[in-house]
């Protein structure tokens, strides 16, 4: 089936096949290989991009789904020379390691600071439940968001 | 995943149609249930059909009741609306994400014996409208994974009396945040209803306690009563037993909440 989706402000219409993942066509069709998989099961929340301006999984829907939507992704948010105030944060406040759960962390912590109320402890980490990280014990990641939310 | 063809309809006849003609179809909403289990390989249809073409979102308030369009996302409910305890509830399913896409015809559609929703379902009376006809919450939930909708139905919406007072209290799994055992505990204008979710197969009313609520709106009253836990679940998360004694410790936390 044809579908056609903006992602990170262009349009592109491509043929996929009916059981596709959203996250397949952006990493394997788009080359987009910042939004990661790291789960089989919906629950690591690697994956997370902006599909029309909210954070979902993008293992968890369907490319059909996904027809016509505007998709963010990690490399639609800032650049090398300009980070968004987000991936400042994170790299101001070492909240990664390893780095694999760090896409879906900023694309998820955008989405909690932007849409949300305002944030303390608690509710950062209520908003990052939807996303594991294995390395950091998720401290600096809090103190990463919360000191974003004042510069965004 | 195995290979199925997909279909977005846009009006309500072509999707039963398209089911109809279908040798093996399954609706999809907010997918948040039926991909997992389809990445899983637990599930082959052969034809997957989308209703998110369907006009079938929205919440609309009436003069006793509140109706909720069955693809409404769990993120919309929690947003707030004229029954706290149901905006309560849908902001603690699973995760933001897991909020931004799930429905809630689909939850109730599937009756997982986790899910958090089918307690207030039960609890506040609501009517399941279908479109296959109304359906009342005490038929609706008929065991694990299994409810009274008929084959090939579509949930339209649910429609849930405004209670006096209710409140919803959870003991989550640390994982995914589905309901251990979950208890609504309502006043409504029709008597006091308590509903369970996650101890059993499907949800259920704990009329025991209802009848004790409804003598004495306290905690208190609910000290020593029984609760038949023989055909609970029982998993590496929680024994039958233990579970059954969450149902009374959720329940007094609800009272407590509302007293
Ligand atoms: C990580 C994770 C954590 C979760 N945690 C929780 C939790 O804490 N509590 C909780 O309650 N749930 C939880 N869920 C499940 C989530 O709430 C689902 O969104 C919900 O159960 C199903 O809704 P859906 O719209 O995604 O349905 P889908 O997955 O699209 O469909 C589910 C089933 O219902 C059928 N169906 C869907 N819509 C209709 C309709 N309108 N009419 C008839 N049949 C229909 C489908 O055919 C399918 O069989 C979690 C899910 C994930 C991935
Ligand atoms: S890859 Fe783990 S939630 Fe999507
Ligand atoms: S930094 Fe390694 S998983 Fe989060």
């Amino acid at each position: 089936m044809e579908i056609s989706l903006t992602v990170n402000g262009t349009e592109h219409t491509t043929d996929v096949p009916d059981n596709s993942l959203l996250v397949e066509i952006i990493r394997e069709r788009l080359n987009l290989t910042g939004t990661h998989v790291g789960c089989d099961t919906s629950q690591c929340g690697a994956c997370t991009i902006h599909m029309d301006g909210r954070s979902v999984k993008s293992c968890t829907v369907l490319a059909g789904q996904a027809d016509g939507a505007d998709i963010t992704t990690i490399e639609g948010i800032g650049t090398v020379d300009a980070l968004h105030p987000m991936q400042e944060a994170f790299r101001e406040n070492h909240a990664l390691q390893c780095g694999f759960c760090t896409p879906g962390m900023i694309m998820s912590a955008i989405d909690l600071v932007e849409n949300g109320k305002p944030l303390d402890e608690r509710s950062v980490r209520e908003g990052l439940e939807g996303n594991l990280c294995r390395c950091t014990g998720y401290h600096n990641i809090v103190k990463a968001v919360l000191d974003a939310q004042d510069k965004m | 995943m195995y290979r199925f063809n997909y279909h977005k309809p846009d009006d309500m006849d072509a999707a039963q149609q398209m089911m109809a003609d279908a040798e093996d179809g399954v609706y999809l909403s907010g997918g948040m249930t039926l991909i997992p289990t389809l990445k899983a390989r637990l599930a082959s249809p052969t034809d997957v059909i989308d209703l998110s073409g369907l006009a079938l979102s929205g919440i609309e308030l009436a003069d006793d009741s509140l109706t909720i369009g069955a693809l409404t996302l769990h993120s919309e409910v929690a947003a707030g609306n004229e029954i706290s305890s149901l905006s309560n509830l849908a902001l603690a399913i699973g995760d933001a994400q897991v909020r931004n896409r799930g429905t809630i015809g689909g939850s109730i559609a599937n009756s997982d014996p986790g899910a958090d929703y089918p307690a207030a379902v039960v609890a506040l009376g609501a009517t399941i409208n279908t479109t296959a006809g109304a359906i009342d919450a005490d038929d609706f939930f008929q065991g694990l994974f299994e409810t009274a909708l008929k084959p090939g139905a579509i949930v339209t919406s649910v429609t849930f009396p405004l209670p006096v007072r209710a409140a919803y209290e959870k003991f989550p799994n640390p994982a995914s945040r589905y309901a251990v055992v979950g208890v609504m505990v309502a006043e409504t204008n029709g008597g006091v209803r308590v509903g369970v979710t996650g101890a059993g197969p499907c949800a259920y009313r704990q009329r025991n306690f209802e009848q004790a609520l409804a003598d004495n709106f306290s905690v208190a009253a609910l000290d020593g009563l029984e609760v038949d836990y023989a055909e609970f679940n029982s998993d590496i998360h929680a024994s039958a037993e233990y579970r059954g004694h969450l149902v009374g410790v959720m329940a007094r936390r609800a009272v407590a909440q509302i007293t």
